[in-house]
């Protein structure tokens, strides 16, 4: 079946099975930053924005994403790109397989919440695990993006 | 693996509850997070996005909450903040994360009468009703108590009235399933104490409710309702924990839960 | 006037690839699998222990775009092990591709390759197996002697005595004593003991395993794979298939994360024989479930530790006796038990008798491997929690048990052959930790009303530095047309940036940027020789091939240069990236010297190779200390801080040093606290998902604080050792040690859940 999607800006027209999840559809689209690391929705590595909020690609069914607004960290590489670089200033990126969930995530956090409290920002970034880096060299980087103690 | 025929987006509730009906194995999306992890096939899928039954709202006393509602909107929702002391936001504060509560849907975590559920443990502590599109309205202990049969849930309906009350919790990691919930509310002298996640589905321990319900509280006393919370209610074992165990943290989290309420503004 | 390229070595430098990998560049091995591969699924066995009578395939065969199904009856029968180690690997070759007698719920029954996922699931439905349903074995403290034998094939072979007893489902046993144990206990003032239950914590990493593989131009298969050991990859595909090892490519791209599971070669076979058989490229992507269930996890143990001390708090005599369970198959089991011991008892040389014996043995559970830690993370759990046990005893603080007893350097132990300790600053480590995390005021609790405690405990730890003569690296270093380099390693990135820090240090040796520097690796076809990356080798060998072969490309450089110059090499020196002399009025760019030797006349390409094999394998250390709330009502325990303080010798990286050191801590805080595994009577594994199996999430890990106290390790590049592995073992013994000195509950059965907190108190 046929879907209309803005994916990163971009008005496209895509085929998709109706039993297909968006995390594949992306990466069948070549949107290969969207990564799966579970089959029970626990991981947050398939973040990405619907509508401008962050969501669970491996779980939404891409046939019910018609008619709405995707975006994927292709769609917004300076913003990206600017976390980047203080994340893997402070070394905290290590196999880097749960960054561009992460980021996706930080970022929603960032338009979302104005001038978290450190509680506040573990609580919104709980559901993106990572098994490589313990959390605090990431914490330690959204700290200093966002300029908060 | 999660298979289906058809997906539909219906513009009316007849005409889902019709497709609903037509086969044994039709069936209504939520989010999809549990439904993708069974293995059954679906044949037809049936969204309910067209039906605008994703808000939250106050209206004659009550607040009506939509089926499509997502988790995260009653964790962020103001009135709900303000209402209960918070105990709705509370309650699915630690399913996950963000992500995962902006994609599932208050109408499947109410419906499918999960043992462990968090949101239905604080509902029923508060005067709660289901409204289905086939059965009707009804309070929500008696959906619970209703055997299961094909319908859809439409939305909720929460009296607003000034109860008290507390939602507890103990999880063996934070965004782990309860090993058990608590609920506990007090509207003027009426208290109901709720547990779920016996790991069975939650219930209200009418016993331990009766006896402070009749009046001045001593430490004695909310002790001895909190055993008698766990007297009356039967717990299981799962890999989470143990029957005795959780009958054990019941006595604990129903004392602490009253107290709490006791101090409730 | 700042050198240019001085002083990489000790920066934090940002690691070469990292920008590329936090934005969700395609560089992982299913981004860069070609399309048209076939998938590759795996029907597993539903039952811990049956021989396979028949199967039937008529109807899967049947299904279109199914391209090979492939059973027992089509691969070598020659027996292998998956264990990432040196040949002659100490594993026993145990392993066929696909065997007739089925092991543990999920070992493999038929391979089925299609031309999509669907389609190898509809197949898979359609075959029919028919089993001979055997009684398993499933309880590791049953299996010794046990009436149900894993694997009575005759066939079963190892290149080393490593104690197999098949018959009696010993993988390996072993045992080192020094002096007269039973004496020393007679004499000591205090004795204690107790017995300790690791269990099979599971490596989680968030890339599963995975691997595609494809015939070259010239026939050659070629294996791209999420694998820590390209080189072992290899060697091991060309015996289980049979075909000769030039024959096959392996080529890691990055890594998802290892943590020691991909030392074991989970997938890489299944991909390959299907290439083989068909012709065609072919992809196989483990999902949560199998990399959960039908992998490979840490060795679940029971440890009984006796500790004897004299009355000043000396320790004299130690005993462990190590039951360890390898599962269906024997990856890693005889040197995992061997560390367990290996890395824990010289951290205490004033034993006077020491002994340890044990085995490993199979059950019918998903087999063991080698995991972070390697033994040394049960070990430490066992020991340092009867050492603090010991130490109530006595009525000494902890920490000043350990400062008695610790090895100091130049010291020797009793069971280290004669070696001097070349670099410890352990107890400087201890002091720091106790100072950050306040014992003097915290220990051991304090109330803090509303029926909670606080409390802190403590725990230290040693590992190795790569594997004493035999984990050697190779690193060719050399000078390209342009004057700029290329640095040849064999050393697999899984994340924890040795691609960097090997960069770093070719740059500190030739005295130039780091960006001059074209670092490759993880090709078996173009890389040097190293084994991969595991035993906490890359930085201490790999990094000490790379000073050699730098160091001998500069001395080339310069030769060159002062050649070229008309000078002594005395009077030559590199510098910005030039050959100058001393006195500084010549000078000439490695661009042109390059220029001048390489291309057109000077028919001379510098390059220089180095080899290292260390004949030492000097420990690393780590003194953790946490800080615990518990609630007395209900046995939660919340981690409110983890302080470890980390001696790896030089620092090369500080920012990546402390990554590992975080993770690693949150890794042994899993182990610790939260993560439980679950297998049902029939011996089916339920704790496969991250639903059930639950890994620490950001609210579960406190705060970890970090710090390093150097050392120098005169046999390490510029004075490193390692620090990937030492850092997971403390959480555990120390955790434990904090929840007792809360609430008096001694927990060892790992994790340490509410309840089991919860039901210590109630029998208090
Ligand atoms: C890993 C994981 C952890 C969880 N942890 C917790 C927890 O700690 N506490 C807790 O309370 N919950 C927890 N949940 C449950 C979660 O909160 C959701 O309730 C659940 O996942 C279903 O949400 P969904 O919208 O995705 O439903 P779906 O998977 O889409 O649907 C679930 C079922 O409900 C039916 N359904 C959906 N909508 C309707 C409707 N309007 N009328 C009738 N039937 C309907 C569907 O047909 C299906 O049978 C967890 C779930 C998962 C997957
Ligand atoms: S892949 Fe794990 S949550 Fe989506
Ligand atoms: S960096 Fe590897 S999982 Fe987060």
């Amino acid at each position: 079946m046929q879907i209309n999607v803005t994916i990163n800006d971009k008005l496209v027209t895509w085929d998709v099975k109706k039993d297909e999840f968006l995390v594949d559809t992306l990466r069948s689209h070549g949107l290969l930053s969207v990564k799966k690391a579970c089959d029970t929705s626990c991981c947050g590595l398939c973040t990405v924005w619907l509508e401008d909020k962050p969501v669970l690609s491996c779980s939404i069914l891409s046939l019910r994403i018609h008619g709405k607004k995707i975006t994927t960290i292709e769609g917004v590489p300076k913003e990206a790109e600017e976390f980047a670089r203080v994340l893997t200033a402070e070394g905290a990126e290590q196999c880097g397989f749960c960054s561009p969930g992460f980021i996706m995530n930080v970022l929603a956090m960032k338009n979302e919440l104005l001038n978290p409290s450190e509680e506040e920002i573990i609580h919104y970034l709980t559901g993106n695990l990572c098994r490589c880096t313990g959390y605090m060299g990431q914490l330690r980087a959204v700290k200093t993006y966002l300029g908060v103690l | 693996m999660f298979t289906l025929l058809d997906l539909v987006q219906p513009d009316n509730l007849a005409e889902a509850y019709q497709i609903l009906s037509d086969k044994r194995n039709n069936t209504i999306l939520g989010g999809c997070t549990f439904l993708k992890m069974g293995s059954k096939r679906i044949g037809t899928a049936i969204d309910l996005s067209n039906l605008k039954l994703s808000y939250i709202k106050e209206q004659a006393g009550f607040i009506e909450i939509g089926a499509m509602t997502s988790l995260r909107e009653i964790e962020t929702h103001k009135r709900l903040m303000e209402c209960f002391n918070g105990v709705l936001p509370k309650s699915v504060h630690n399913i996950i994360g963000v992500q995962f509560r902006n994609s599932v849907t208050v109408g499947a975590s109410v419906y499918s009468k999960y043992g462990f559920s968090d949101l239905i443990t604080t509902m029923l502590a508060l005067n709660t009703e289901v409204e289905l599109y086939k059965s009707g309205r009804m309070p929500l202990i008696d959906f619970l108590n209703k055997p299961k049969e094909k319908d859809i849930l439409v939305r909720l309906w929460i009296k607003v009235d000034n109860r008290k009350a507390a939602y507890l919790n103990l999880r063996n990691s934070a965004s782990d399933f309860s090993v058990l919930n608590v609920a506990v509310s007090k509207l003027e002298d009426q208290w109901t104490v709720v547990v779920g996640a016996r790991p069975r589905r939650a219930a209200i321990a009418t016993s331990a409710s009766a006896a402070l319900s009749k009046g001045e509280l001593s430490i004695e006393e909310i002790e001895d309702a909190a055993k008698r919370a766990a007297e009356e209610l039967s717990f299981g074992t799962n890999m989470r924990g143990t029957a005795n165990y959780r009958r054990a943290l019941c006595q604990v989290l129903v004392k602490r839960g009253i107290m709490e309420v006791l101090q409730c503004k | 006037m700042k050198k240019i390229g001085m002083k990489s070595v000790g920066q934090s430098i940002r690691k070469i690839d990292g920008m590329a990998i936090a934005t969700g560049k395609p560089v992982y091995t299913e981004d860069i699998a070609m399309n048209n591969a076939l998938v590759v699924k795996i029907l597993r066995s539903p039952h811990a222990f049956a021989k396979i009578n028949s199967i039937d395939l008529s109807r899967a065969e049947k299904v279109e775009g199914v391209e090979c199904i492939l059973t027992y009856k089509d691969v070598p029968a020659e027996r292998f092990t998956l264990a990432g180690q040196s040949y002659p690997e100490p594993s026993p070759y145990d392993r066929l591709i696909l065997d007739k007698i089925v092991r543990y719920v999920g070992d493999e029954v038929a391979i089925i390759a299609a031309v999509d996922e669907r389609t190898a699931l509809l197949a898979m439905k359609k075959i029919k197996v028919d089993y001979e349903v055997w009684e398993p074995v499933l309880d590791f403290e049953k299996a010794l002697g046990n009436s149900t034998v894993v694997h009575p094939e005759e066939d079963l072979s190892c290149n080393f005595d490593i104690g197999l007893h098949k018959e009696k489902n010993i993988a390996s046993s072993f045992k080192e004593v020094v002096g007269d144990v039973e004496e020393e206990f007679r004499r000591c003032y205090e004795v204690v003991e107790d017995v300790y239950y690791p269990q099979a914590q599971a490596h989680a990493m968030m890339e599963t395993y995975r691997a595609y593989t494809y015939l070259d131009h010239t026939g050659r298969l070629v294996v791209v794979s999420s694998t820590q050991i390209p080189f072992h990859v290899r060697r091991q595909l060309a015996r289980a298939l049979q075909i000769p090892s030039s024959k096959v490519r392996v080529i890691k791209p990055r890594i998802g994360g290892g943590f020691g599971g991909k030392q074991t070669s989970a997938v890489e076979g299944f991909a390959a024989i299907v290439t083989l058989k068909t012709g065609k490229p072919a992809i196989i992507i483990y999902d949560r479930k199998e990399t959960f269930s039908c992998t490979t996890s840490r060795h679940a143990m029971r440890l009984k530790v006796k500790l004897g001390a004299d009355q000043d708090g000396i320790i004299r005599a130690i005993d462990m006796q190590v039951l360890s369970d390898t599962g269906a198959y024997g990856e890693h089991a005889a040197t995992v038990l061997g560390c367990v011991g290996h890395y824990t008892l010289p951290l205490y040389n004033k034993a006077r008798a020491v002994r340890i014996t044990g085995n490993a043995v199979y059950t019918n559970k998903m087999p063991a491997g080698a995991f972070r830690g390697y033994g040394a993370t049960q070990g430490t759990f066992a020991l340092e929690s009867t050492v603090n046990k010991l130490a109530e005893r006595l009525k000494m603080d902890p920490t000043e048990v350990r400062l008695k007893n610790i090895s100091k350097e130049g010291e020797t132990f009793l069971t280290g052959q004669g070696v001097l300790l070349g670099s410890s600053s352990l107890d400087r480590c201890i002091e720091k930790g106790k100072e950050l995390i306040g014992w003097k005021e915290k220990f051991p609790r304090r109330e803090i009303g509303q029926n909670k405690v606080r409390a802190v405990g403590m725990a230290i730890t040693m590992q190795g530095s790569g594997i004493a003569n035999i984990g050697t690296a190779s690193v060719e270093i050399r000078l390209n047309d342009d004057g700029n380099f290329t640095l040849l390693s064999g050393a697999t990135d899984m994340g924890h940036g040795c691609d960097t820090i090997l960069t770093q240090m070719a740059a500190e040796i030739l005295e130039i940027p780091m960006d001059n520097i074209i670092f490759v690796a993880g090709d078996t076809d173009t890389s040097p020789y190293d084994p991969g990356s595991y035993a906490s080798s890359t930085t201490y060998v790999a990094g000490t091939a790379t000073v050699k072969a730098a160091k001998d490309l500069k001395n080339k450089i310069l030769e060159q240069g002062a050649k070229l110059l008309g000078v002594s090499l005395h009077e030559a020196e590199l510098n910005g990236l030039a050959v100058r002399t001393i006195n500084g009025d010549q000078e000439i760019s490695l661009v042109k010297l390059a220029e001048l030797t390489i291309l057109g006349a000077g028919k001379l390409q510098l390059t220089s190779y180095a080899t290292h094999g260390s004949e030492v394998s000097p420990p690393p250390y780590v003194a953790g200390f946490a800080e615990v709330e518990v609630d007395q009502e209900t046995g939660k325990v919340e981690l409110i801080d983890y302080v470890a303080v980390v001696d790896c010798g030089t620092v090369i990286n500080p920012n990546l040093a402390r990554m590992q050191a975080e993770g690693g801590i949150a890794q042994g805080i899993g182990m610790a606290l939260y993560e439980e595994v679950h297998y049902n009577d029939l011996g089916k594994m339920e704790t496969n998902s991250f639903m059930q199996y639950k890994i620490p999430c950001r609210k579960d890990v406190g705060k970890v604080h970090i710090a390093f106290e150097e050392s120098f390790e005169p046999t390490g590049p510029f004075g490193a050792k390692s620090i990937g592995e030492v850092v997971a073992n403390t959480p555990s013994p120390a955790i434990a040690h904090a929840v007792y000195n809360a609430v008096g509950v001694r927990v060892k059965h790992l994790p340490i859940t509410p309840e089991k907190v919860f039901l210590g108190m109630q029998k208090l």
